[in-house]
């Protein structure tokens, strides 16, 4: 479990994230949701340790990852798995080195293992047989997937995805939420996604955050964010005319 | 107070990329690749400047020579000196900050803003000490290599430039060359390089990392690292000099 806990965060004037807490479960797919500029994005850096927060801490199963040295911080990395908006994948590696690279960073496994491994998770994101191709010459949905492979070969404890739909067609990113929430469950990961994308908080949100000014607003399951009456939440997730009118044959 | 900054910087990444680093066969095998990336991709420049580098030095020598008091294998020794002292180290230095310099700041700059840097931090992985430190090595191991086929290619530039025209003879150029040569010149050029070669992959590393935004700013921070590789370059020959030579 991952828990936040009054986290400040500020660039000079600006200040992105007020005393801001909350806990993401594990073997559960948690999604932060709001608006572009709310503090979504700074929240996810603050907790992977990109960036340092002000004041408050963050911690990985009751670990204050503010407080590790940088040994620490290392080993606490080992365990996280980052899919980040545009994939970065290593752009001069193939898809089998860009699994196969945390393996040969930080394991002893033979070449043949991580070959192993890396074949395994490209069969795990339906890739098999695509080892040798390199980024480029991937399309975006088959980059992001390649981005969860290289996520998941260390079998990590957290997986964060910051907006894994961004740019893909509907039946991509609908293929994209399956699979981390298939993957969270399969590893009892404990996942969070940054999404503005409101089929994914339909289709894979066990718990939703709603981040706005860069506090808690609200926090609850899918099914509570539909009955919902705060304003914010309703301007947000009914910016849409379709989901206007859904809304209203739902009612 | 930015500049000062900017050296704090500097100073604290040099730091980390001096840290030691996770995995040495990984570090090994980048250390190759760079070699052939940043070295002997280079090579071609550097032989076709070197060769006509040599030739005008010699011509200008010769072109200026009005007084019958000096002897023809002046022009030999003065292609060998300048050539040795300054143009080799330094003239090839710059043109490498040109060349190798854009190269590594577009390079990590690219990936600083792909977010290819980010990943390897959340990994785990000592981002500064994996990109920069084989750099570092491939430089300061390649880059006098390079120097010194730019001087053999400087003199036998200047040599055919010189006996073609018929500014001096075989013999006279040869006696030029030999004249007066002190082994300690070569130990100064190539000192001389291997600080150069720091100064290339290290500031221009500097620029590509900390770039923040998009391609715009990739073609910026490019920019930057020559610029600033080249006065650095400069400001150090300077002081090399000083308490080299004098």
């Amino acid at each position: 479990m991952i828990e936040v806990k009054n986290v400040n965060k500020s660039f000079g004037e600006n200040h992105v994230l007020h005393d801001f807490s909350a806990k993401f479960e594990e073997g559960q797919v948690n999604l932060i949701i709001g608006q572009s500029g709310q503090g979504k994005s700074v929240l996810t850096k603050c907790i992977v340790g990109l960036m340092e927060v002000d004041s408050g801490s963050v911690l990985y199963n009751g670990r204050d990852f503010s407080k590790m040295n940088r040994k620490e911080r290392k080993d606490i990395r080992k365990e996280i798995g980052m899919l980040f908006q545009g994939s970065a994948l290593f752009d001069s590696m193939s898809v089998e080195e860009n699994i196969m690279f945390p393996l040969k960073m930080f394991t002893n496994m033979s070449k043949k293992e991580m070959q192993e491994r890396a074949d395994f998770c490209l069969e795990r994101v339906n890739l098999s047989g695509r080892n040798k191709l390199l980024p480029a010459e991937l399309s975006g949905g088959m980059m992001k997937r390649v981005a969860i492979a290289r996520a998941i070969s260390m079998k990590p404890k957290y997986l964060f995805c910051d907006e894994p739909n961004s740019g893909l067609d509907p039946s991509t990113s609908i293929l994209i939420d399956n699979l981390i929430q298939e993957i969270t469950y399969e590893y009892g990961m404990t996942t969070v996604v940054i999404t503005h994308d409101m089929n994914s908080v339909i289709e894979i949100g066990d718990h939703i955050i709603f981040i706005h000014t860069g506090r808690n607003w609200w926090q609850g399951t899918k099914e509570e964010i539909i009955k919902t009456d705060n304003p914010e939440i309703i301007d947000f997730v009914y910016a849409s005319k379709f989901m206007k009118n859904l809304k209203g044959k739902l009612a | 107070m930015s500049y000062i900054e900017s050296v704090g910087k500097y100073v604290g990444m040099i730091r980390q990329v001096f840290s030691k680093p996770e995995r040495l066969k990984v570090y090994y095998t980048r250390t190759l690749t760079e070699i052939e990336t940043i070295g002997i991709n280079s090579a071609g420049i550097v032989a076709i400047l070197s060769v006509f580098m040599g030739a005008v030095i010699s011509l200008q020598t010769a072109s200026n020579m009005d007084s019958p008091l000096l002897p023809k294998y002046t022009i030999g020794y003065i292609t060998r000196s300048s050539t040795i002292l300054e143009f080799s180290p330094t003239i090839i230095s710059l043109i490498l900050a040109g060349k190798v310099g854009s190269n590594i700041a577009s390079e990590i700059g690219t990936m600083r803003v792909t977010e290819q840097i980010d990943a390897l931090d959340i990994m785990g992985v000592n981002s500064l000490s994996f990109l920069v430190l084989p750099k570092v090595i491939a430089a300061i191991f390649f880059f006098p290599f390079l120097i010194i086929c730019s001087m053999g290619l400087s003199i036998i530039g200047g040599y055919y430039a010189v006996t073609l025209s018929e500014l001096a003879s075989h013999e006279e150029f040869v006696y030029g060359i030999r004249a007066f040569f002190k082994v300690s010149d070569i130990t100064y050029a190539l000192v001389k390089t291997c600080v150069f070669a720091f100064v290339i992959v290290t500031v221009s590393s500097y620029f590509g990392y900390f770039t923040k935004g998009g391609a715009l700013d990739v073609g910026k921070s490019s920019t930057q690292a020559v610029v600033w590789s080249s006065i650095v370059i400069l400001l150090t020959n300077f002081v090399l000099t000083q308490l080299i030579l004098m």
